[in-house]
């Protein structure tokens, strides 16, 4: 493979395409919707209305609008794209007649709501465009280019220089800023180092990586194999969990694509450049998301977190030096090394650079995914792109950052989003869950709800976050029952200082976050529940 | 050069290239509290009982896992790390059922002694009380999954020192439990060599040998009956 082999894919790609196209979201939402017989439908109809040669059905990934769904968009009848949502199966007739200027009730999306309008797409730019299981798809629209350029006009340096410059940094939560990653990775001495993509993702209500995996999954991998590039390593594992067949069957399919076009494998565009990607699948375990307990799990042993330093990067997977980043960090690299650190990092704020993908869901009126600019204030994405809350309530708090996370009130709605500042709101930027709570919300069920989360998933290895997070959910448990006094809300906040700061892996030092919080914003709502205490005032500290 | 000038507790020491602060102190003659480590097997930092504050690190690091460092400052004890400590201890004590009055380990346990240690004199916690059973099968040895704290010193001795690898861990958080095999009884166990190192490495009750038991030390008084009997009617057998 040269880059001439892949223009020319590229052009006969072009070529073949005809002139509508009329683009089904394949997602797990919308395939949950009967995607796939909503698609079958549509092929028929074209059949049937003898349009074969002019339209095109196209499988594609996810659209973002997943409270619409399921979603139909067309292309090449108007300027802009027409978007049909809440589709069923039995409407492909009606969309195809469409085509043919036959009038129909179904409902269409307004392309230019704020929804789309206030979206700046690097990450998601071919989700909903591209057929997630068609390299010619990606490589039409300049797919693998990063990659050839990286190898055959850049150092290994430079190619880590860009990143740094781009000021790119860790989507999976903790925000390290990548450029100096890979730097370090690719200092750290080693014949063998590994690159991983972490597709563990498992906050509640988060699904921007899945979407990313099953829209498109070869900008994944080839941020992966610029990475390997980078640092010198020539074997990468993408760990996705079970919960996401999905994602998993459109990996398996964009792997075995790309090796056959030797864009993966030995000797990729004909450069000494070896770089090889295996899929590892999580058995459910949340904690498997954090990265010492990832490498663990790859190794084959129980997923369990282990103390840092060493770091992964100086010492992970099988003891070698290894990288790890998420999949979103890795789908944003194609874009940086094709339009340079430079233009990356002239988006976003002063500190946090680039975009963020966000699932937006909860109480809010449009439930989706959105891929926004740091520095975007909080009003804008739930009050213009979400539409506000349902039924003319009022929000009362927005939760990012998953159980990692807090909960920031309505007051604090106009923050920038960006890592520093959520993090001066006691929460986090996380991996990119965003819940919408209403003012039906109670926040110590809120908090509770987390609590539980922490203790079912906590891997039993460390006793603070073992024992802590199930102590920690039985006071809250009587908070709730209205059988708790101030003695037991100062064991609570004991708890949360105790667990915060003993705890071996993220996990548990997080854990205490949306009591802390809620108990930093809403604290009223735990004192109403609380009852008198017999015995006087609260005994604070342990003796 | 293959030492490292330290100071604990205000106290200046030496100590090799590659050992851990907790190796350092105890040559130091410095006790930090420890009960997943185990002299013999890697260590894990599990427990959290070693945590110690290092002069400019706002993190606590585990005594076990950590390596010495030239110039560092670490503080073994103070009121923040003690109460810490003690929390740990009641949160272990709430966690499952721990009755040191019919305890084979009373006396010789080394959570009972951390607790006298730290003066914790009671649990603040609701005791959890879960229903654990106890593993009798075996023909030399028992295992009461309500005294294991899950320090795993028995997986790791199985495993790296008599590389049997019968002992393991099952399950996540507080359900978490150890294993012999895939989960089958002890007594069934075909990788078990009886060593008993597993016996050996308990910090509570929770292996321990048969007839040690509480409940097993019944007194058999039919031998004195039988022989003042056999005394009084002149039973010999001459």
């Amino acid at each position: 493979m040269q880059i001439e082999d892949l223009n020319a894919i590229a052009e006969k790609h072009i070529g073949s395409r005809k002139k509508i196209i009329v683009r089904t979201c394949m997602s797990a939402g919308c395939m949950s919707s009967r995607a796939d017989a909503i698609k079958k439908n549509l092929e028929t109809a074209v059949k049937e209305q003898g349009l074969d040669a002019e339209v095109e059905v196209r499988r594609v990934g996810c659209m973002g609008f997943c409270g619409q769904g399921p979603l139909v968009g067309i292309d090449g009848v108007k300027e802009k794209e027409i978007l049909f949502e809440h589709i069923k199966p039995e409407d492909a007739n009606a969309i195809i007649a469409s085509l043919k200027g036959v009038e129909s009730n179904l409902e269409i999306g307004d392309p230019d709501h704020p929804f789309f309008a206030k979206q700046t797409k690097i990450v998601r730019a071919n989700g909903g465009i591209i057929d997630p299981e068609k390299i010619e798809d990606y490589i039409a629209i300049g797919g693998y280019e990063a990659l050839h350029n990286a190898l055959t006009e850049m150092q290994p340096a430079q190619v880590v220089e860009e990143v740094t410059k781009s000021g790119l940094r860790g989507r999976g939560g903790a925000g390290f800023p990548t450029g100096l990653k890979w730097g370090t990775v690719a200092k750290s001495p080693g014949a063998k180092k590994y690159i991983i993509c972490n597709g563990d993702e498992g906050d509640p209500g988060a699904f921007m990586d899945r979407s990313v995996l099953e829209s498109d999954p070869h900008l994944v991998l080839e941020g992966m194999a610029i990475a390997a590039y980078a640092v010198g390593a020539d074997q990468g594992f993408l760990y996705v969990r079970a919960e996401y067949p999905l994602a998993i069957s459109r990996l398996q399919i964009a792997i075995k694509q790309a090796k056959a076009l030797g864009l993966l494998g030995a000797g990729i565009f004909e450069t000494p450049f070896n770089f090889n990607v295996d899929i590892r699948i999580g058995a459910g375990a949340f904690v498997c998301g954090e990265e010492t307990a990832l490498m663990m799990s790859v190794e084959g042993k129980r997923g369990t977190p282990r103390p840092r330093p060493p770091f992964p990067a100086e010492s992970g997977l099988f003891g070698c030096p290894t990288l790890i980043n998420n999949v979103e960090s890795f789908a944003n690299i194609t874009a940086i090394i094709k339009k340079g650190g430079d233009w990356y990092a002239s988006i976003g704020t002063e500190k946090s650079k680039g975009t963020k993908v966000f699932a937006l869901t909860g109480k809010i009126n449009n439930t989706g995914l959105i891929e926004v600019p740091m520095g975007i204030p909080l009003r804008q994405i739930v009050e213009e792109m979400g539409g506000g809350a349902p039924d003319g309530r009022k929000i009362k708090s927005v939760q990012t950052g998953g159980p990692s996370g807090g909960c920031i009130p309505a007051e604090f709605l106009d923050t920038p989003v960006d890592f520093e500042s959520l993090a001066k709101l006691g929460s986090i930027m996380g991996s990119g869950g965003m819940v919408v709570m209403d003012d039906t919300t109670n926040m110590v069920e809120i908090a509770k709800f987390y609590m539980e989360f922490c203790k079912d998933e906590s891997c039993g290895k460390c006793i603070p976050c073992r024992a802590g997070t199930a102590q920690m959910e039985n006071l809250l448990n009587k908070i709730i029952a209205r059988q708790a006094t101030q003695r037991d809300l100062a064991k609570l906040e004991e708890l949360c200082d105790m667990v915060k700061n003993t705890s071996l892996c993220g996990l548990g030092q997080t854990a205490p976050n949306p009591v802390l919080s809620t108990l930093k914003y809403f604290r009223n709502e735990y004192e109403e529940l609380l009852q008198p205490d017999k015995f006087g005032p609260a005994a604070t500290a342990t003796k | 050069m293959s030492a490292r000038t330290l100071t604990i507790d205000g106290k200046q020491i030496s100590a090799e290239k590659g050992a851990s602060v907790l190796q350092a102190a105890t040559e130091a003659g410095i006790k930090i509290p420890t009960l997943c480590h185990l002299e013999g097997v890697y260590d894990v930092g599990a427990c959290r009982l070693c945590l110690v504050e290092v002069k400019g690190i706002n993190k606590l690091l585990p005594a076990c896992t950590t390596r010495v460092a030239e110039g560092i400052e670490v503080t073994t004890n103070s009121e923040r790390l003690n109460k810490y400590r003690r929390m740990t201890l009641e949160l272990l004590f709430a966690e499952r059922n721990h009755v040191c009055a019919v305890c084979v380990a009373n006396g010789h346990c080394e959570l009972q002694s951390l607790a006298y240690g730290l003066g914790l004199d009671h649990v603040r916690y609701d005791y959890i009380f879960p229903r654990w059973e106890v593993d009798d099968t075996h023909r030399l040895f028992g295992m009461d999954h309500n005294r294991c704290i899950l320090c795993t010193r028995c997986v790791r001795s199985c495993w790296h020192i008599e590389g049997a690898g019968t002992k393991n861990v099952a399950g996540r958080g507080a359900k978490s439990k150890i294993i012999t095999d895939l989960n089958q009884k002890w007594g069934d166990s075909e990788s078990c060599t009886e060593c008993g190192k597993c016996v050996m490495s308990c910090p509570t009750g929770a292996l321990f040998k048969k007839g040690s038991a509480v409940g097993e030390s019944e007194r058999d008084r039919t031998k004195l009956e039988f022989i003042v009997n056999a005394r009084e009617k002149k039973q010999w057998n001459a």
